[in-house]
């Protein structure tokens, strides 16, 4: 066992310690801090696996999200001033069917998949076969000629010479492109910003109760 | 092994240079009222005055207040520096002297200090007081708001380096110092006022330190703290401000570059002497990383501090709109600039040499 997998292990059982404190936790700002840490855990994975990408999206994304959890979820709606949180005998019940339904979807899914088709190592070790950001980018708006950093010609400082003699990439443009899918979840955001600002909007009164000036 | 190294001469580093910052913070404070500042403690500029200080706050009682959610007040100190600490992993000294080499450098120092906001927000919350609890509200909404143009602006200069590597990004400004970034466009120079405008606000400091406003709130978020969790927020408060100030220093000021070393004079140092190179250029970086400091803290004792619907007006109405408008402008020069003067004068947009653009 080398030192990442020891590692590996701590940041995973710690991961895992964190998940089911989130569910057993009644504090519900305590509650919001452990699910901070299972998402940073999870991030911490991501980049001991080499995805640093991911990991750093990771953490960006969720934790303004439990951020934003936190103020708007509990500061804004709570009456006291640590609140606590107390689910039912049927919520438990519920709950517990429903997690052990999920994992064992997970469970078999791993157990039925065949592990030897797979490649050797998604993340190859040499720097110049990886796959880097700029792939997504391209592949987000429909370049899907994907190919580590080797694959691509040479460019270096000076110009190429003339283009016939370079190694050709040919620019597929597909109709498989992520843009649409982002465009539509963008759109979507926008839709729940837009309802979430407009249910949390001020009450206003009634315009025969306004003094007319106001209007 | 070596990682761990680096993380222990990161951890010093930060803690001195906070020691430093806080004694230069009295010193330019009390030149900027006309007052001497610090003088007693360690001679004629009071060089110790932080040293003891520090020693008093160890010696503090460390207080909980009886009303504290424990577990949150203590996490809060440590989130907030752990945040500030992360970002220096991946920021760049010298040429290639950083702790981590990372594709995305960029990209994890913004995600890791945006973590840096959790601590103060539990910390705001979990002390159990409504001073606290009014800064860490206050400091949510500031930094959840300055995020966003902050982030926009850094883009600015990635498209004109093509790459989120801080360490590509500085090598790509080598040189005299027009070959700086703040330099390169009128959009760059723009986004490089805005972008340390956007930053002095997310390191909370005045003009922008609603979440302290000892005028109004006590002392904000950190009211119910004492002893050495206090000055744990004070180090990750120093310590952010000189990790935007690399940010700043790296994506627009030439990162290690003096400026006035030709680039092919420092190509051979870096190849024969390369431990001068090292020396030398650490201290370029360092040196001008304080200059930003310092601009911050002459910012902080000469402006008075904004209300908190100035400081939402501020970022909403008129940093954000910036922030847009020079990214727009920034994405569409270069195509405007070939497409009016083809192949006559070219601007040095690149494509750095490890990533071509595909041919069309």
């Amino acid at each position: 066992m080398n030192a990442s997998e020891i590692l590996f292990w701590i940041v995973a059982l710690g991961t895992a310690v964190c998940a089911v404190m989130v569910v057993i936790t009644q504090h519900i700002v305590r509650c919001a801090v452990w699910l901070l840490f299972t998402l940073a855990g999870t991030a911490g994975l991501f980049f001991l696996l080499g995805l640093d990408f991911l990991g750093a999206t990771q953490l960006f994304v969720y934790v303004g999200g439990t951020l934003v959890l936190v103020i708007f979820g509990v500061m804004l709606t709570a009456t006291g001033p640590f609140i606590q949180l107390r689910a039912g005998a049927g919520e438990w019940a519920m709950a517990i069917i429903v997690g052990l339904l999920l994992y064992g979807l997970i469970a078999a899914s791993w157990f039925f998949a065949d592990w030897s088709k797979l490649p050797e190592a998604a993340i190859p070790d040499d720097p110049k076969q990886m796959y880097y950001t700029e792939q997504l980018g391209r592949a987000l708006l429909g370049d899907v000629s994907v190919q580590p950093r080797s694959a691509l010609p040479n460019v270096s400082a000076k110009p190429t010479a003339d283009p016939g003699k370079g190694k050709k990439v040919s620019v597929q443009r597909s109709a498989s492109a992520y843009l649409l899918p982002f465009e539509i979840v963008s759109v979507h955001l926008l839709v729940v910003l837009i309802g979430a600002a407009y249910l949390a909007r001020p009450r206003r009164k009634r315009a025969s109760t306004m003094p007319s000036g106001e209007r | 092994m070596v990682l761990t190294v680096a993380a222990i001469v990161l951890v010093t580093f930060v803690a001195l240079s906070a020691i430093f910052f806080i004694w230069l913070e009295r010193k330019v404070a009390g030149r900027i009222q006309d007052r001497l500042g610090p003088t007693r403690a360690g001679g004629k500029f009071g060089w110790l005055q932080t040293i003891a200080d520090g020693i008093k706050l160890l010696a503090k009682e460390d207080l909980i207040p009886a009303n504290a959610d424990q577990f949150l007040f203590r996490l809060g100190p440590y989130l907030a520096f752990t945040g500030s600490f992360l970002a220096y992993l991946a920021l760049p000294f010298s040429r290639d002297v950083v702790a981590l080499q990372m594709n995305i450098a960029l990209f994890f120092m913004l995600a890791v200090m945006a973590t840096e906001v959790f601590g103060v927000i539990l910390a705001g919350y979990g002390s159990g007081s409504k001073w606290a609890l009014f800064g860490g509200m206050r400091e949510a909404a500031q930094v959840v708001s300055y995020e966003v143009p902050m982030a926009i602006c850094v883009l600015v200069p990635v498209l004109v380096a093509g790459t989120l590597n801080l360490n590509v990004i500085s090598q790509q400004q080598a040189g005299l110092f027009w070959n700086w970034y703040v330099l390169h466009d009128p959009f760059t120079f723009l986004a490089f006022w805005t972008y340390f405008t956007c930053a002095t606000a997310s390191c909370k400091r005045a003009p922008f330190d609603l979440a302290e406003a000892e005028s109004e709130l006590v002392a904000g978020f950190h009211t119910e703290y004492s002893g050495l969790r206090w000055s744990f927020f004070f180090m990750a408060e120093y310590g952010s401000m000189f990790a935007v100030s690399g940010i700043a220093t790296t994506l627009f000021l030439g990162g290690w570059h003096t400026g006035v070393v030709p680039a092919s004079l420092s190509d051979w140092l870096f190849e024969n002497v390369w431990f001068l190179y090292v020396v030398l250029s650490v201290v370029v970086f360092i040196a001008k990383c304080w200059i930003l400091v310092f601009v911050m803290m002459w910012v902080r004792w000469t402006l008075p501090r904004l209300r908190i619907d100035q400081v939402m007006t501020t970022c909403l109405k008129y940093l954000l709109p910036i922030a847009c408008f020079l990214l727009l402008g920034a994405s569409l020069l270069p195509l405007v600039w070939h497409s009016v003067f083809p192949g006559w004068v070219k601007l040095p947009f690149r494509n750095p040499p490890a990533f071509p653009a595909a041919p069309r």
